[in-house]
């Protein structure tokens, strides 16, 4: 079966090196040899000073267990922990399936879905801190947009969004939607349009249309796409600092907090650096494995330009 | 003779009947994509309406039940434009402050990037898969759980408030996205073409700048635009580096309000609609290449 790497490569075909770069590979001379470690050093200091450095110091300042013990007693903590698991779980598998159908339902012709197509990804290109301040005043309960409109349409009298640690959180988890499917959307889309045209056709002659065209030809081919994605958008959304700092604050009374915006509390607000790390690296068990899956997945994928 | 005009008469009906139940799906059809088309343009926009209605409104009427401009007004942007309001007496110097760090980040990431994946992908050094072994296990990082101790570092190194230790941030955490890109695109310029030009006498450096630059010119386009928008739309490590108002760049500014009591709530969404501006125009513009450059990777939040 096709890997992801093929769906989305398909239009370029892959050229396989000749034998000469195995003389390249070996023969660099002396002066070459130093111009190619002098062109990777630029990248390999910064990668030391701005990225290793910081991880081993993180690590060093979380490494007390006396921390963990403190963190794990926080009610605060607790609360973000179930946070972090609805905001993974809801946010991202409700985006993503949204973004697999609507890839979807922009694969139809005409010149209204292209139209359609650049208003979807409007929320995707506007920045996050725009977007996320104007949903945050939009559900004020007083003088928010969204209880105006439901007032003057329906006269209905909303709620106080973000005074419920439910409501505030659901915000946060829509906001992340809002602001991400249509991004998901295009890859999938991209994904969509790199499956031959032969295969659909064919497909369409064998009576494969419809849901059953999906369920037995499209995803199928779609699937590992789908999976890289959901792992990316899982690794993107743990380290969501944005919808949940703009939309809901973290309140009420610190009960949204996900594990990204805590740790940043914990070390500027209440200016417990060592905890904030901790709180942060409590996240490890599950980003490991999600590093290792993924950079394993990412090396076979291949890019399109 | 009867016998085929009886078939005619039956298959007649049968087309006349799969015609009308054809005719009834795509009228059903047409009138699902119109019913899903209304909710997706709502839903898109309904936010970005938001922005502009308040930013419309004359200063201190925010407050107020209507959903549509009753009486627009441009004073707010205005306002921003030339600095009118308390909140805003930096504005341009922020602007100039994120266009600053966007373009660094942009050059520097595709020099180090480029380079990185020329010496790897064309000059094959040893050890090569570690660097992007390396580069691959940055982009896999959540960035804002390095926030804690990048913040400590900075402060050591005496960058606090200073806008290279944002430029060293967003530089760590672009250029591997632009290695990725680079060396995938790379795989389909033949390695020959550079041989033969080593044939004739050039330098590595030549070799660069004459033949691979060139040649990755549409990837060199994705990433720049890849790594300006990263940086145009980055808050955290702006926030947490960036502390002084001559030295805040707009998304940080612009924060600043939300926590405010009297926040200017109009003045507040025209500043978020003109920061908007810069990266809707260069998506719009951008959105062949962008879209085909995301395609394995995407923007980082």
């Amino acid at each position: 079966m096709m890997d992801s790497a093929s769906v989305v490569d398909v239009g370029r075909p892959v050229s396989r090196r000749p034998a000469i770069s195995r003389s390249l590979r070996g023969g660099l001379k002396g002066g070459e040899y130093a111009w190619a470690v002098a062109f990777v050093v630029p990248y390999i200091a910064v990668f030391v000073t701005f990225v290793a450095y910081p991880v081993v110091y993180g690590l060093w300042m979380g490494s007390e267990i006396s921390l963990y013990r403190e963190l794990f007693a926080d009610p605060i903590y607790q609360s973000t922990v179930v946070n972090t698991a609805l905001y993974l779980a809801l946010g991202v598998n409700v985006k993503m399936f949204l973004a697999l159908l609507l890839s979807g339902f922009f694969m139809r012709p005409g010149w209204w879905m292209k139209v359609l197509l650049l208003i979807f990804v409007l929320p995707w290109a506007v920045p996050q801190i725009s977007t996320f301040i104007s949903i945050h005043w939009m559900l004020n309960g007083e003088w928010g947009f969204l209880n105006n409109a439901l007032y003057t349409l329906f006269h209905v009298e909303g709620p106080y969004w973000l005074n419920d640690r439910w409501m505030a959180l659901g915000a946060v988890i829509v906001s992340h939607i809002w602001k991400w499917t249509p991004f998901w959307t295009l890859i999938l889309l991209a994904g969509r349009m790199a499956i031959p045209l032969e295969i659909r056709d064919s497909a369409r002659v064998d009576g494969a249309t419809g849901v059953r065209g999906f369920v037995h030809i499209t995803f199928p081919l779609l699937a590992n796409l789908y999976l890289i994605c959901t792992l990316l958008s899982t690794i993107f959304l743990l380290g969501d600092f944005n919808a949940v700092t703009f939309v809901s604050g973290g309140g009420p009374a610190n009960s949204t907090h996900v594990l990204a915006t805590l740790g940043i509390r914990d070390a500027f607000e209440i200016a417990n650096p060592r905890l904030g790390v901790a709180a942060v690296m409590s996240a490890l068990p599950m980003v490991i494995p999600l590093v290792i899956v993924l950079m394993r997945k990412l090396r076979t994928a291949q890019v399109q330009i | 003779m009867s016998t085929i005009t009886a078939d005619a008469r039956v298959s007649s009906r049968a087309l006349s009947r799969a015609h009308s139940s054809v005719r009834r799906r795509r009228y059903l059809n047409n009138a699902g994509t119109v019913v899903l088309s209304v909710v997706l343009v709502v839903w898109s926009l309904a936010p970005i309406y938001n922005m502009v209605l308040i930013s419309l409104e004359p200063e201190g009427d925010v407050f107020n039940d209507h959903i549509w401009p009753t009486v627009p007004s441009l004073e707010s942007f205005w306002g921003v434009l030339t600095q009118g309001h308390w909140y805003l007496e930096h504005f341009w110097h922020q602007f100039a402050n994120s266009f600053y760090i966007g373009t660094m980040v942009t050059f520097f990431a595709l020099l180090f990037g480029s380079l990185t994946s020329f010496a790897i992908g064309r000059m094959r050094i040893r050890y090569g898969w570690l660097v992007s072994n390396a580069a691959l296990l940055t982009y896999v990082i959540p960035a804002s759980f390095l926030a804690i101790p990048f913040y400590r570092i900075m402060q050591n190194y005496g960058l606090a408030d200073n806008p290279w230790s944002v430029i060293a941030a967003l530089v760590a955490f672009a250029t591997p996205y632009a290695i990725f890109v680079f060396q995938e695109y790379g795989r389909s310029i033949p390695i020959e073409v550079d041989e033969s030009a080593r044939i004739d006498g050039a330098s590595p450096p030549q070799i660069y700048l004459r033949i691979y630059l060139p040649l990755m010119a549409p990837a060199l386009v994705a990433v720049g635009t890849y790594a300006l928008l990263l940086a145009w739309n980055e808050y955290l490590y702006q926030f947490l580096l960036l502390s002084s108002k001559a030295s805040m760049t707009v998304p940080v500014a612009l924060a600043q309000f939300i926590s405010s009591d009297q926040s200017p709530w109009n003045y507040m969404m025209a500043t978020a609609i003109i920061y908007a501006l810069p990266p809707v125009a260069i998506y719009y513009a951008f959105r062949r290449r962008m879209t085909a450059g995301l395609t394995m990777g995407g923007v980082k939040g």
